[in-house]
């Protein structure tokens, strides 16, 4: 809820730079649904979730004839089902592999730009890590926090399933591709990761930036704050691109409503939801 | 209603052929979703058997990245967690069972049970967010050097899931004992906890042996506990403050991994294995009931 309610303050900030007020009726974005009716199907990253949700919500309230659902289920989920055909747009948090593109001919939107935050407990006193140091936590030979400047206690890893987008971000972005200990707790969603680190002073783990909000605290990693402005500009490298993925090049429906998220009431969505456009 | 009943009083109506096949029919169905869930669990894990990736998927490391696909450590912690729930199950539904049985008053022996029973309605994941919650924290703050997801959480929280398992099975056998034995045991002058204890519960161990390979096996299915509590790390824990991964857990985690990945075919013998330790629980149900049978047969 809260959260809910900065974001809506930050969006009422901006209404005099953006495009205008973001109420579905005032905007003429939503003019390229008229005339539509039918179904778009969506699954796949979790990541993508606000956003798409956001965008039918207006779409829907604007053009009832269309009818937009919007699920979950991770990256590999949204792959494979837009691959078989079962949904019209299937979400990646990660580009798709040469393979994946040559087996269902799968063609890619880049959405958004997201990064991976190291996060602690807001109680903690450690501000910030080297990359170093976050390697070694995760790789087992760092265990207490004193090493890194905190108070003298057992450090807790949190850390995420091999399915994860999140996970495969932070593992090539500040681990290097190098170890995770086997005994860091396993959690199996952004959301588990954030009450769990933020229900336990001695954790360490990572999420999304943009769903970073006040009960835990982002690291700095070597000296740079991992906000969006610093990932936007890229002083903060650890990002990745949210795609949503169509079977063949998008077409009626599919394709509106991706028009629709890559212009600027899509733009203020995007950001809405605590991530960066690209367009 | 009338009419139907009176004819089916002079044998069958004129429906029950009908009723009898659509019998047959689900019976059929029944068996038939449970052959085919052996089948293609069989089917799917068959490439790992056939190309000799067998001997890595039956291994005691799961490092995916590292090309190490052993479900070994969360087969032991599935056998781990249930068994160490269900020890603290036991004890607990027994003593209920005796509350409930004549040591407690009467009405809050009836009330203590109905409680209990009230329990197999909460949902799973009700218990695991108030564990996640309340027993989480408090394990942490008392041992420290834990992170509180550890066995010991998710143990004492499927304890309390399988409570009611153990009270409901328990409690059946307690009811049905020959009331004679009730008669001779008062006659003895014994008091209410000794007839529990000396008379009532040896003569349903029976019942109590049903009930622990039900708990045991509803604690091996169970999954949204282990997941939420246990800390999921793929390793065999060192001491109950550490984290354990069960196979339901695993393949929980594991199942949005790529298709054609061995991470994903492993997941279908960690539910062949699944699969074969709920039949033996099954099977060692079916055996305790059948011997049961055979003792009550008069002789």
């Amino acid at each position: 809820m809260r959260k809910g309610r900065t974001a809506l303050l930050v969006v009422l900030a901006t209404i005099p730079l953006a495009v205008g007020p973001g109420s579905p009726t005032a905007a003429g974005e939503l003019d390229r649904f008229r005339g539509l009716t039918g179904t778009i199907n969506i699954a796949g990253g979790t990541a993508h979730v606000p956003v798409m949700t956001e965008a039918a919500r207006r779409i829907m309230t604007a053009y009832p004839s269309i009818r937009i659902a919007v699920a979950a289920g991770g990256t590999g989920v949204g792959v494979q089902k837009v691959g078989e055909g079962l949904v019209d747009i299937g979400n990646s948090g990660r580009a798709l592999t040469a393979e994946e593109v040559a087996r269902y001919g799968l063609v890619s939107v880049p959405l958004a730009l997201d990064g991976v935050a190291p996060i602690a407990h807001p109680k903690n006193p450690v501000t910030g890590l080297t990359t170093a140091e976050i390697r070694g936590i995760f790789a087992g030979t760092i265990a207490n926090w004193d090493e890194v400047g905190g108070g003298s206690s057992p450090i807790h890893r949190y850390t995420r399933d091999e399915a994860s987008g999140t996970r495969e971000v932070f593992w090539k972005g500040i681990l290097g591709e190098g170890p995770v200990t086997s005994a860091a707790n396993v959690v199996a969603s952004n959301g588990a990761m954030k009450s769990a680190v933020a229900r336990n002073e001695q954790a360490v783990g990572y999420i999304s930036i943009g769903l970073v909000d006040d009960t835990v605290k982002p690291l700095r990693v070597d000296g740079v704050a991992p906000t969006q402005e610093n990932a936007r500009n890229g002083t903060y490298p650890v990002v990745r691109t949210l795609y949503a993925n169509t079977r063949g090049a998008p077409s009626g429906l599919a394709k509106a409503f991706l028009d629709y998220l890559g212009g600027p009431e899509g733009a203020q969505i995007i950001r809405q939801s605590g991530y960066l456009p690209l367009r | 209603m009338r009419r139907s009943s009176a004819t089916h009083r002079g044998g069958e109506g004129p429906l029950a052929p009908l009723g009898r096949a659509s019998l047959w029919a689900f019976a059929a169905l029944a068996v038939a979703s449970v052959l085919a869930i052996l089948g293609f669990l069989a089917a799917f894990s068959l490439p790992i058997f056939s190309d000799g990736r067998l001997s890595r998927v039956l291994a005691w490391t799961w490092q995916p990245l590292q090309g190490e696909f052993g479900v070994l450590p969360m087969m032991t912690g599935t056998l781990l967690l249930a068994t160490s729930a269900v020890a603290l199950a036991l004890p607990m539904g027994v003593g209920v069972c005796g509350f409930a049985h004549g040591v407690g008053p009467r009405s809050l022996g009836r009330l203590v049970r109905g409680i209990v029973q009230f329990m197999t309605g909460i949902p799973t994941v009700v218990y695991g967010f108030v564990s996640v919650f309340l027993l989480v924290p408090l394990v942490r703050a008392t041992f420290g050097s834990t992170s509180g997801y550890c066995w010991l959480s998710a143990a004492l929280t499927l304890a309390f899931l399988t409570l009611p398992t153990v009270v409901i099975v328990l409690d059946g056998h307690l009811r049905h004992l020959d009331s004679a034995l009730r008669l001779g045991a008062a006659a003895l002058g014994l008091n209410p906890a000794q007839q529990f204890a000396w008379v009532f519960l040896p003569a349903s161990s029976r019942g109590l042996l049903a009930a622990a390979l039900l708990a045991f096996g509803r604690a091996v299915g169970d999954t949204l506990v282990s997941l939420m509590v246990a800390g999921n790390a793929p390793l065999v824990p060192s001491s109950p403050l550490a984290p354990l991964r069960t196979l339901t857990a695993h393949i929980g985690l594991v199942l949005a991994a790529d298709v054609h990945s061995t991470a994903y075919h492993s997941l279908f013998l960690s539910g062949v294995l699944l699969f074969g330790v709920t039949a033996l629980v099954s099977l060692g149900v079916r055996w305790v009931a059948a011997a049961q049978e055979e003792g009550e047969a008069p002789r």
